[in-house]
């Protein structure tokens, strides 16, 4: 394969690197300034290399020309899905930046840091390097690249103690999830003698060895880590409720679509010919993330901590399709992912939204009582949000639980189905313990001031979407999603 | 016919609803004026579609499907079983709305909303002709009424609220796992095909449980109906009217449209089952019933018993007892919304369910006392009204059955009668043992607005059922053709005599004379 062939390939890969760089250079130089340009500027090079992936997602792309340096990348229908999903996670997460760091919220240091866009940046390209990954060496770039970009994101606040904390146990345990996955990695590369995909797979051929198994279970360890899957979920509702809530929007949609879209390319192209010793593993750790994200988050009363819980919840339906292994299930995992990603937008919005008048946020539930007097637009969208969310139609978040059980009980594991959906109910209590404290109780009144457009924009997009309407995008969403999860499925 | 009907039916509420919405704070006037138009509007409509619907015409009628979404499709059309509850909805949405005119006064805009889009998902359930999409109509009605009861509810509403949301949602969860299956191994999820198809004995039992899970906590069943009391009690007068009056049909619903037609064999199986339960059912709650110091708790448990006769005719796999199942649905949806308006009206003056705060209301409240006479009396089941021909035709079902299952649940009647006449000797009768009772005016314009309709076809119904009957005649008669050979063994010893060889009424006529 010709090198400019490869190049051609990483095209977005390529602008958004130019535009990182070049935008730091900016920052250096123009200082906190020019924060909102460099903003605007990130979010409109996300944009252009967004529309590239457009004709390709359509006509489909898979087969040996998707192979990139030397089959190190392989560019597929599958990696162009997930990374046109990061693109539009970041350019959300970059619109209500400024909105947030200007005003009282960010504390001692208001104003936008103009670090913030470029980080956004490098950490969407570690993820875009991450899902078009085709082997170990790729794969463990684009992660620590993407993971050390983050940590300086949950932190940037500094002078903020719960944003500090938010970035060290962030670092701590995902440099340890790092350790175990590069231990497992380099066990399975001493016992089948490549770190690309095709030869891993192909070395793990027939029985595993003890070596082998230990280094899959290693790896499966370290990828659950990374998207927060119980039993490894423990950081996610500290590292959210302490980092700015920008970045906590940024880190429940692109790194799980990213880490979701790296868990599925490893289990069916490196295990895929030992789906028996990876589907229990993962049949588990979804029921489990299911019923702890759902029990984990009764209790809570900070709002961002109960939505971490809440994307614990979702990664364990997310799982329910990774766990059915085969083309239907991928294609309902990655419909799930796109409903996800915008019901968290939504939702992450709207508790950006929580303001006082002096402009500080709100974000817990004695807050928002009543909101539905004092601010009805925010609360009716975080009710659409919040139902949707417990999957109640007709909102599409029904939609997403939808095609997870369908291709589930396709699959033949009615009982698993079975359990896991009764498991979803309990979710839903406390779900409608938001509408019920934003309806049912006596305002507060605390929730007064004003949000900017982008802010509105948002919030409006998104509830729309997830609202019925929503239902009239499933057959291109579907028809995407099934060519994305069928290019997963050749073996080149 | 090529105009949309059923779309335009859910489109009319559903704009109204978005209108109401958007009128603001200040826009209650307005908000109960888009609600009436709206409900007065579908209405019409509904009487349109009765009047188009050709009855012995082709089983379903008024077919709407657009391929819009993946994996399910948009897909209505209805039989007379759907024509006559839809037209129930409808009939009592305006009536509902009329109930909340004065009594509601906080968020009127946002009440008169999920009252509307209640009645576009009432009316998607019943017209859905997709597995699916009945699924996302049916679990769907849960948002409105959660609001409904939560906001605008008594002082225990939020007890109430999360109780009713969380044990229906339950229910409902398992049949979708069931529903995937049958798309899975019928290769469609189109309702019409699937009520032909047959399922694998064995899968049916399991199939007919999850199913089950669902419909008997509508319904609701004993003992799966302890959210109901709460959820009646708490919940705004037009609330409980619309619980009693469709919601609980929806049970009903399911079990005639799926149960027994897609899964006869399992049905067969578990009948007895749900006799047991339905007999239970009838005595304990009328019991229950008979001890309530608070109306709307009393009138609740009443439906759970009136709902019992419901299931028990249908299960009793013959003609005379779906038809007399589909009858109560009907009357009872009309009755019990009909006796809850009636609590509604006294409690609007009085504020207090209990009955021991009001006595001998037939004096200063002549005319309310007639009509709350009136729709005690179709509660009973006394003949003249709608409620005597269903349970009629529902017990002679179940008599040829089980003459067991007929006794207990005539027994229930009796008590029926019990609970009823002592609510209405304490309320209405008597000396005025409180002054402020005393003091309460009669019914007032927009109050008779309310009672008439009502009154006039529970009394339509009881004199003349055959316009209620004849639409739904075909379609149970293609039901039971389609489960009576799986029917449970009857135990009425029935010899097949042999045929006379002339009429009964034969004159012998020679040949001879004039005709």
């Amino acid at each position: 394969m010709d090198f400019v062939a490869s190049l051609v390939l990483v095209t977005p890969e390529l602008q958004l690197t130019a535009a990182g760089l070049v935008l730091l250079l900016v920052a250096a130089w123009g200082g906190d300034k020019a924060a909102r340009g460099i903003a605007i500027a990130a979010a409109a090079v996300f944009f252009v290399a967004g529309l590239q992936l457009i004709g390709p997602l359509h006509t489909g792309a898979d087969g040996p020309d998707t192979l990139g340096f030397g089959g190190l990348l392989k560019v597929d229908s599958f990696a162009l899905f997930a990374k046109a999903l990061i693109y539009l996670a970041a350019i959300a997460c970059l619109v209500v930046a400024p909105g947030f760091f200007n005003s009282a919220a960010a504390g001692e240091e208001r104003g936008m840091r103009a670090e913030y866009p470029v980080l956004i940046l490098f950490a969407a390209l570690g993820m875009s390097i991450m899902v078009s990954a085709n082997d170990f060496m790729t794969l463990y770039l684009g992660l620590e690249l993407n993971s050390l970009a983050s940590y300086v994101l949950a932190s940037i606040l500094r002078k903020d103690q719960r944003s500090a904390e938010a970035g060290l146990k962030y670092f701590v345990l995902g440099a340890l999830a790092s350790g175990i996955l590069l231990y497992g990695m380099s066990l399975l590369y001493g016992f089948t003698g490549g770190t690309d995909f095709a030869s891993v797979r192909a070395g793990l051929e027939g029985d595993l060895s003890l070596g082998q198994l230990f280094g899959l279970i290693f790896v499966m360890a370290g990828l659950a880590f990374k998207i927060a899957a119980v039993p490894f979920h423990m950081w996610t509702p500290d590292v959210y409720e302490g980092a700015p809530t920008p970045v906590t929007m940024f880190f429940s949609t692109a790194p799980k679509v990213a880490a979701v879209a790296l868990t599925a390319r490893v289990v069916f192209e490196v295990f895929g010919g030992q789906v028996s010793a990876w589907q229990q593993i993962v049949m588990f750790t979804a029921l489990a993330s299911i019923v702890f994200g759902a029990l984990g988050a009764i209790g809570q009363e900070n709002l961002k901590r109960l939505l971490a819980y809440s994307s614990i919840n979702n990664i364990g339906f997310i799982l329910l399709g990774l766990a059915v292994a085969n083309v239907a299930g991928a294609s309902a995992m990655l419909v799930y992912l796109f409903i996800y990603v915008v019901m968290s937008l939504g939702s992450f919005t709207a508790l950006l939204m929580l303001r006082s008048e002096d402009g500080d946020l709100y974000e817990t539930f004695g807050d928002i009582r009543g909101l539905a007097v004092t601010r009805p637009v925010i609360a009716w969208t975080l009710l659409i949000q919040m139902f949707s969310l417990a999957g109640i139609p007709p909102l599409l978040g029904f939609y997403s639980k939808f095609v997870i059980f369908d291709a589930v009980v396709k699959a033949d594991l009615v009982a698993f189905a079975a359990i896991a959906i009764a498991a979803s109910v309990i979710g839903a209590f406390y779900y409608i313990k938001f509408v019920k404290v934003m309806f049912f109780d006596e305002p507060a009144g605390v929730v007064t001031g004003k949000s900017g457009t982008a802010h509105w924009v948002l919030l409006i997009l998104t509830a729309v979407i997830v609202s019925p309407l929503g239902y009239l995008l499933t057959p291109s969403l579907t028809d995407l999603a099934d060519k994305a999860a069928a290019a997963l499925f050749i073996t080149v | 016919m090529d105009f949309p009907i059923l779309t335009t039916m859910m489109l009319v509420p559903l704009a109204g609803a978005i209108l109401c919405l958007f009128v603001g704070k200040d826009g209650g006037g307005a908000a109960r004026g888009i609600a009436l138009a709206a409900t007065l509007a579908t209405f019409a409509l509904g009487v349109m579609l009765w009047a188009n619907y050709e009855i012995g015409g082709a089983q379903w009628q008024f077919q709407e499907s657009y391929d819009l979404f993946a994996g399910f499709s948009y897909a209505l059309g209805i039989d007379g079983i759907s024509l006559m509850l839809i037209m129930l909805s409808v009939f009592l949405m305006p009536i509902c709305i009329l109930a909340s005119w004065e009594s509601i006064q906080k968020r009127v805009g946002e009440y008169m909303a999920a009252f509307l889009f209640m009645e576009v998902l009432m009316i998607g359930t019943f017209a859905a002709q997709d597995l699916f999409l009945f699924y996302i109509f049916f679990e769907a009605g849960l948002i409105p009424m959660y609001l409904i009861i939560g906001v605008w509810g008594g002082d225990n509403r939020i007890y109430a609220s999360y109780k009713f949301f969380l044990y229906t949602l339950f229910g409902s969860v398992l049949m979708l796992i069931a529903m995937f299956w049958m798309t899975a191994t019928a290769g469609t999820s189109d309702i019409p095909t699937l009520m032909q198809y047959d399922f694998a004995p064995e899968a049916q039992t399991w199939l007919w449980l999850a199913f089950f899970a669902s419909f008997a906590v509508k319904v609701p069943m004993w003992p799966f109906h302890t959210w109901l009391p709460d959820a009646h009690v708490q919940a705004p007068t037009a609330g409980s009217v619309i619980l009693a009056g469709v919601l609980l049909k929806l049970g009903g619903y399911g079990f005639i449209r799926f149960s027994l037609p897609m899964f006869p064999d399992a049905s067969a199986d578990f009948a007895w089952f749900v006799f047991i339960l339905s007999m239970i059912a009838v005595i304990y709650t009328s019991l229950v019933a008979l001890v309530q110091s608070d109306m709307k708790k009393l009138i609740a448990y009443s439906s759970v018993a009136h709902m019992a006769i419901v299931t028990v005719g249908l299960f009793a796999y013959n003609v005379q007892g779906l038809e007399g199942a589909m009858l109560i649905m009907l009357s009872h949806g009309l009755v019990s919304g009909a006796l809850f308006l009636c609590v509604g009206v006294i409690y609007d003056r009085l504020h207090t369910r209990e009955i021991e705060r009001y006595g001998g209301l037939s004096i200063n409240m002549p005319y309310y006392a007639v009509f709350f006479l009136l729709f005690t009396m179709a509660s009973i089941g006394l003949p003249g009204t709608s409620g005597f021909v269903g349970e009629f035709l529902s017990l002679a079902g179940i008599y040829q059955t089980s003459s067991l299952v007929a006794l207990i649940c005539t027994t229930g009647i009796i008590l029926g009668a019990a609970y009823m006449l002592y609510l209405y000797r304490r309320v209405a009768f008597g000396g005025q043992v409180n002054e402020d009772a005393a003091a309460m005016g009669d019914i007032r314009p927009r109050e008779w607005a309310m009672m008439v309709p009502i009154a006039a076809v529970v009394l339509w119904m009881g004199v003349y059922p055959e316009s209620f009957l004849a639409p739904m005649r075909a379609d149970i008669a293609v039901l039971d053709a389609h489960i009576s050979a799986s029917a449970p063994a009857s135990d009425a010893d029935l010899a097949a005599g042999s045929p006379r060889e002339a009429a009964a009424n034969a004159v012998e006529f020679d040949g001879e004379g004039e005709h």
